[in-house]
């Protein structure tokens, strides 16, 4: 396939092709942080988590709306304080969640399942009725569309860059609150071992309720950067559940480091693969070579070192 | 048979039809609607469907829930609007019609078995519905053991034809051929892409372009891609489509992958008012969520656009927003969806009869002249004969009008050299 391009044609190929693979990586690991909190740290299997993030874009397209009728000279900069409200707002719900739902689930995580299952449907429906069923076109300010010019044949895409640049903050303040923090301290000794975590004095009802509503809170911000990309409808969050539970699953759940891993190795033999075959063959391979590697590892990719 | 024939409607109903009908110009002309005033019951209907003197039940049969609802919505409100207005203009044979609204849910045996539902418990006379080809194959066994009657508003991959189902959207050689046509004769293009969603739809569709762009304009196909249905990623595909340098990137993505698509696309610098991009899945209604700002300049090849100037479209138009808000878009299926009723009014008047089989058999050569869309009318084989139109996809989301077929185009569902 490559017999009629020139030397250069190939090379600017090859790096556009290298940045969408790291989009991809970007994106995967920014679906997949809030998850990584909820099921990794708290082992709640959280069927939501679609909808939370699509909670996060409906706000994203709401602020914008807003800013177009009252406040069209700040248009340009609505986007940061969208984010912030999608943190807030999936935040504000996933506690609210968490204490009228999941804290009677902690014993049968199982259970948990089925309840954030039928929690989505309940979520998918309330959006339907509030927002309609068809998708909403979130706007986007002048300067996130289009793409950079780095050489004549290379472009690589504005909106990519943002998401990447958003990825790699957000993982570090995660990164940071987990385990450089009093706080997250105290929700890594929770995860280990609930009663005696209890019995030295930390209230883990408090620190269960704000985990939960942290990882809600990050997916709100992923579903408000992915209307750059994406589609914002009721039923949108659904096209992200899989692929988010792949990658936290093959990192090895309990890991934030496995999730950066396995969101870098699956997008990057997908991206590669889409390149070389056709996308369902790419995803079909990909999803292969994943099984195998769980078969062989079933605690995933990376996982802590535990007494059994 | 009723003496008084205004009885079996309540007066303030009465009045908000009669309304209707003052404000609707298409209907304003026809008489005041009395109900009761048809044939006989025991003369119109000899199969024991759900018809009285001065009703007639018909199902509308949509995913009003569940991820089809997107699609969906618009074929609802087309066929209400339709009923409406009927009602307002006295009915059919005499008769009010009723509907009972199913929700399929998006799932396919629930389709199945609403349909099933519609047909033995409440003996409706036609089902308005269907939109994926996936939940006409599920209903299709239904209508024809139970032989009810379906109309179906969506334009599909054809290969199939039965005596129970109207087919008012195009197959898919109507809606194609003509558009590559002209754009290979207009743009002179030789190398095409195709990219699709990873179904039966796009992928027959793709086929029989494949087979017309190097058999017929003796052009090239120099890719051809299909996403599972949901994919959000194509940045991939997106540097395969710059790296071949295609004439036309020719497309048939489905649902909420259409907006992902046509976003990267622009992220990616590809501009299409330079690159020609001829699609046959995005209408108003998919651009409503794209946003006009990242697909204008494409062109879409279908029947209806909402911006079609013609006299019927011009009242079929404001009637539609004036029932279902000023903000509302009227695609391709919209359309479509409208011709449901009306043509099943017209069949049952031609044919003097609700009975199913009269009216299968009545169908071929009904002539529908108030359509939006202009002109339609039903071929032997039930499908319509219509026009196929080139638009080009403007900044608010709306399409300009740039080529249009000079006749109508037989429907040929099952198209000879293209399987």
């Amino acid at each position: 396939m490559f017999g009629d391009y020139s030397i250069g044609d190939l090379g600017s190929i090859f790096v556009m092709q290298g940045f969408a693979g790291l989009i991809l990586f970007s994106v995967y690991v920014l679906m997949a942080l809030g998850l990584a909190i909820i099921f990794g740290q708290m082992g709640v299997i959280n069927m939501a988590h679609g909808e939370f993030m699509i909670l996060g874009a409906y706000v994203t397209w709401m602020t914008s709306n807003l800013f177009q009728s009252y406040l069209p000279g700040l248009f340009s900069g609505y986007f940061f304080l969208a984010m912030m409200l999608a943190f807030l707002a999936s935040g504000a719900l996933g506690m609210l969640v968490e204490w009228g739902l999941i804290r009677h689930l902690y014993k049968r995580p199982l259970d948990t399942l089925l309840a954030t299952w039928g929690l989505s449907l309940i979520l998918q429906q309330a959006y339907r009725s509030v927002f309609g069923a068809r998708e909403v076109g979130v706007e986007l300010p002048q300067w996130m569309l289009g793409s950079l010019k780095v050489t004549d044949s290379i472009e690589v895409p504005i909106n990519g860059i943002f998401v990447m640049g958003l990825t790699v903050s957000i993982t570090c303040a995660v990164a940071y609150v987990i385990y450089k923090s009093r706080w997250g301290r105290q929700v890594r000794a929770v995860v280990q071992n609930r009663i005696m975590a209890g019995a030295v004095g930390i209230n883990t009802e408090k620190v269960d309720r704000y985990t939960y509503g942290l990882g809600c809170g990050i997916a709100g911000i992923a579903g408000s950067a992915f209307t750059m990309i994406g589609s914002t409808g009721p039923t949108s969050g659904q096209l992200y559940i899989v692929d988010t539970f792949l990658v936290v699953v093959f990192g090895g759940a309990a890991s934030l480091l496995g999730t950066i891993a396995s969101a870098f190795s699956i997008s990057q033999t997908q991206s590669t693969l889409e390149f070389f075959m056709s996308g369902s063959m790419a995803k079909v391979l990909t999803l292969l070579a994943v099984v195998g590697i769980l078969m062989l590892r079933p605690q995933g990719l990376f996982s802590l070192k535990v007494r059994k | 048979m009723s003496d008084e024939p205004n009885k079996g409607l309540q007066s303030p109903l009465r009045r908000k039809l009669l309304m209707g009908a003052a404000a609707l110009p298409l209907v304003s002309i026809l008489p005041r609607p009395s109900f009761g005033a048809g044939p006989a019951t025991a003369t119109v209907n000899t199969t024991g469907l759900a018809v009285t003197d001065t009703e007639v039940t018909v199902g509308i049969l949509h995913s009003a829930t569940g991820t089809m609802a997107i699609s969906e919505t618009g074929s609802i409100q087309a066929e209400k609007l339709a009923i409406e207005q009927i009602n307002a203009a006295g009915g059919v044979l005499g008769r009010k019609i009723k509907f009972i609204q199913e929700d399929g849910a998006s799932d396919w045996p629930t389709f199945a078995e609403k349909a099933k539902k519609l047909l033995v418990n409440d003996k409706v006379a036609a089902i308005m519905g269907c939109w994926t080809s996936a939940s006409r194959k599920a209903v299709l066994p239904v209508v024809e053991q139970y032989n009810g009657m379906l109309y179906y508003p969506t334009f599909y991959e054809g290969l199939e034809q039965s005596k129970n189902v109207i087919y008012t959207g195009q197959e898919a050689t109507q809606q194609i051929l003509a558009g590559l046509n002209w754009i290979a004769k207009e743009k002179g293009a030789k190398s095409f892409f195709f990219i699709g969603s990873d179904y039966i739809w796009p992928r027959t569709s793709n086929k029989i372009a494949r087979k017309h762009v190097e058999n017929i304009l003796k052009g090239k196909v120099v890719g051809e891609e299909y996403y599972a249905l949901g994919s959000t990623q194509f940045n991939s595909v997106i540097n395969k489509i710059k790296l071949t340098k295609p004439d036309v990137i020719f497309t048939d993505v489905v649902g909420g992958s259409n907006v992902a698509f046509y976003k990267q696309l622009k992220a990616a610098g590809v501009d299409l008012s330079k690159q020609a991009l001829l699609t046959i899945s995005v209408t108003e209604d998919e651009i409503d969520g794209i946003g006009g700002e990242n697909i204008a300049g494409a062109y879409a090849c279908m029947k209806y656009f909402q911006s079609l100037d013609n006299a019927n479209n011009k009242t079929f138009v404001p009637a539609f927003k004036k029932m279902w808000g000023e903000k509302t878009v009227i695609g391709d299926v919209t359309q479509a969806g409208y011709l449901g009723p009306w043509l099943w009014k017209l069949t049952c008047e031609k044919a003097g009869s609700f009975d199913v089989d009269k009216i299968a058999a009545a169908s071929p050569g009904v002539e529908f002249k108030e359509a939006p869309e202009g002109y339609v009318r039903i071929h032997e084989n039930h499908h319509l004969w219509s026009k196929t139109r080139v638009g080009r996809a403007k900044l608010d989301g709306q399409f300009e009008l740039i080529f249009e077929t000079a006749d109508l185009i037989e429907p040929d569902p099952f198209p000879k050299g293209y399987q």
